[in-house]
């Protein structure tokens, strides 16, 4: 079993729509695919709306005009606002809620002549790793349906791998677009913190947050992020920055012209725990990189063992202060027959939100409350900045750093679902970027022994986008 | 640090979140098991680190004080779980 793209690339189709072919003809494939789902990625499928976009950008196309994404059908995690689509971050609390204005990452896509074809699975709020907590039951892997997709972007990742869309977007807290794309066989970037706004991204932990595509190509990843990144009014932590160059990052490079020259910094405690067939592909493109002429660095970050630790402190305090907003008042779920306005809030809530958003909306409150700040929250503040430090310490020996997406393969559907902390140690390797605000991506290399996809991280310093892009371009092509 | 299920209870009032009496004890458990995790925050030395909210490096950000397109009164209401002509509607607040 091996992930097949047998859809073309985002590139591929708007170069072919530009080119007089039909935006119609590629959405009407891409809308029949997202209908025959048999993974449980897609949630909802927009025909009417996709059809009519597709044909307004027939008519730009025919007006004259050269769009980059003309035609390219993608679809769009639920935690992601787009007009008039019903948005639900795959919880029973926002049954039934139709959004009233579009995200900005994706109205720049669809004014760049994207079609949204289709909402995306994922776990609810956001919160897990392995796509079992929506509302609308687990995705399966499309490599194997009996094993996880990963999480939290579980339906974008899925989606990505068997060729429903070239690109989907997700969003990334704490890896929740690099993990399933790793798990899947897709490519999953997440941008510098503050490089897309997140204008219409339905909020978890606003200090890491970052919306990204799930894509097949590298070169369909920058193409996408070069144009829904940027300043935006709606978002004050957006960066007052444009991105175009990203566009070009990986245009007609070889490997050895992407990689010739950069020193690659290792960390060591990266090989520890990996599952062998993990550790074997590390090697592996270790092993390609020295080749292709990169330089290998021994590096350390020496407070990333505590970063699953701060983050659970810091991502869960800042979703139970964001979840509040959720209280059955303006919009989603309200309990039947509240007496009291203090009965409708805390009813609507316990009723409306799954156990792991109540799990992690407790721990949250708890970490918060009065007589624990200090312990817990300020000081997971601080560890933050020491994480931060060890970053720009051994960005000040290297280029980039590159590891392991996870310590293991995609695991069997089930299997970490009781045990809370072990699943939150699945993100180990993804959850120190955020953390630090840079920006990452999870390359597809190859896979283990049974078949399953492995993926390989590399992280940049902030603002190293464009350098990051070009050096995953060269990495996947020596995984072939 | 052990959290009980009375713990858990004053939290969930804080939390405005109804949980059932079986889920208190359960809750409990599993919170105890994190923070018994997160403890090892402790552990590192951070004298003189000074906490750090915002990764972004951006201060304050300003822009124009000038009104622009918002959500209309009709898109608002029509969100609403309950609502009359003018007015998102909820359980009496104030007794007379």
């Amino acid at each position: 079993m091996s992930p097949r793209p047998p859809t073309a690339s985002a590139i591929e189709i708007a170069a072919a729509v530009n080119a007089g072919q039909s935006a119609r003809v590629a959405v009407e494939a891409a809308l029949a695919r997202a209908e025959a789902d048999t993974l449980n990625a897609i949630i909802r499928v927009h025909r009417a709306r996709a059809l009519a976009a597709a044909d307004a950008v027939d008519t730009r196309i025919k007006a004259g005009e050269s769009l980059p994404l003309a035609g390219v059908p993608i679809a769009v995690k639920d935690n992601v606002l787009v007009r008039g689509i019903e948005a639900n971050a795959c919880s029973k609390i926002l049954k039934g809620f139709v959004s009233p204005y579009t995200a900005t990452a994706v109205a720049r896509l669809e004014a760049a002549g994207a079609i949204v074809i289709a909402s995306t699975n994922m776990d609810e709020f956001a919160m897990g790793s392995s796509n079992e907590t929506s509302v609308f039951g687990p995705v399966k892997n499309p490599v194997d349906p009996t094993r996880i997709p990963g999480g939290s972007s579980g339906g974008s990742a899925a989606a990505v791998a068997a060729g429903i869309v070239p690109v989907a977007l997700g969003s990334d807290t704490g890896g929740s677009i690099r993990q399933p794309a790793g798990l899947c066989g897709a490519v999953g970037y997440k941008p510098t913190y503050g490089l897309v706004s997140r204008y219409g991204l339905i909020a978890f932990g606003s200090s890491l947050d970052q919306i990204g595509p799930i894509t097949s190509t590298v070169a369909d990843a920058a193409l996408v992020t070069s144009i829904m990144g940027g300043a935006d009014a709606h978002d004050a932590t957006c960066a007052p920055r444009t991105h175009a160059e990203l566009a070009a990052a990986t245009a007609s490079l070889s490997p050895s012209s992407a990689l010739r020259g950069l020193k690659i910094g290792i960390v060591p405690e990266h090989a520890e725990g990996l599952q062998p067939g993990v550790r074997a592909r590390l090697d592996a493109a270790k092993t390609a990189l020295i080749a292709a002429g990169a330089q290998l660095v021994e590096v350390r970050l020496p407070h990333e063992k505590a970063a699953v630790a701060v983050y659970y402190v810091l991502a869960t305090g800042e979703a139970s202060s964001n979840l509040s907003r959720f209280d059955g008042v303006r919009y989603g779920h309200r309990t039947a027959k509240p007496e009291t306005l203090g009965e409708l809030y805390a009813k609507s809530r316990g009723e409306g939100f799954g156990r792991e958003v109540r799990r992690r909306i407790m721990l949250g409150t708890y970490v918060l409350s009065t007589g624990y700040y200090d312990a817990y929250y300020k000081k997971a503040q601080q560890v933050r900045r020491l994480i931060c430090n060890d970053y720009a310490n051994a960005f000040a020996q290297c280029d980039l750093l590159l590891g392991p997406v996870s310590p293991t393969t995609a695991f069997k559907l089930g299997e970490k679902l009781s045990d809370p902390l072990q699943m939150y140690l699945s993100d180990i390797f993804t959850i120190a970027t955020n953390l630090a605000g840079v920006p990452a991506i999870s390359v597809p290399f190859g896979a283990d022994a049974t078949g399953l996809p492995v993926g390989l991280q590399l992280q940049a310093p902030q603002w190293a986008d464009a350098l990051l892009l070009r050096a995953a371009a060269g990495l996947m092509a020596l995984s072939a | 640090m052990s959290i009980t299920a009375d713990n858990v209870r004053h939290l969930a009032k804080l939390a405005n979140l109804a949980l059932p009496e079986d889920e208190l004890v359960r809750m409990a458990g599993e919170l105890e098991a994190i923070v018994g995790y997160v403890q090892q925050l402790q552990d590192v030395d951070t004298t003189g680190v000074e906490a750090i909210a915002n990764v972004s490096g951006l201060a304050t950000v300003v822009r124009p004080d000038v009104a622009g397109e918002m959500l209309t009164q009709r898109e608002i209401l029509a969100l609403a779980p309950e609502h009359n002509e003018v007015a998102i509607l909820v359980p009496k607040v104030v007794e007379r």
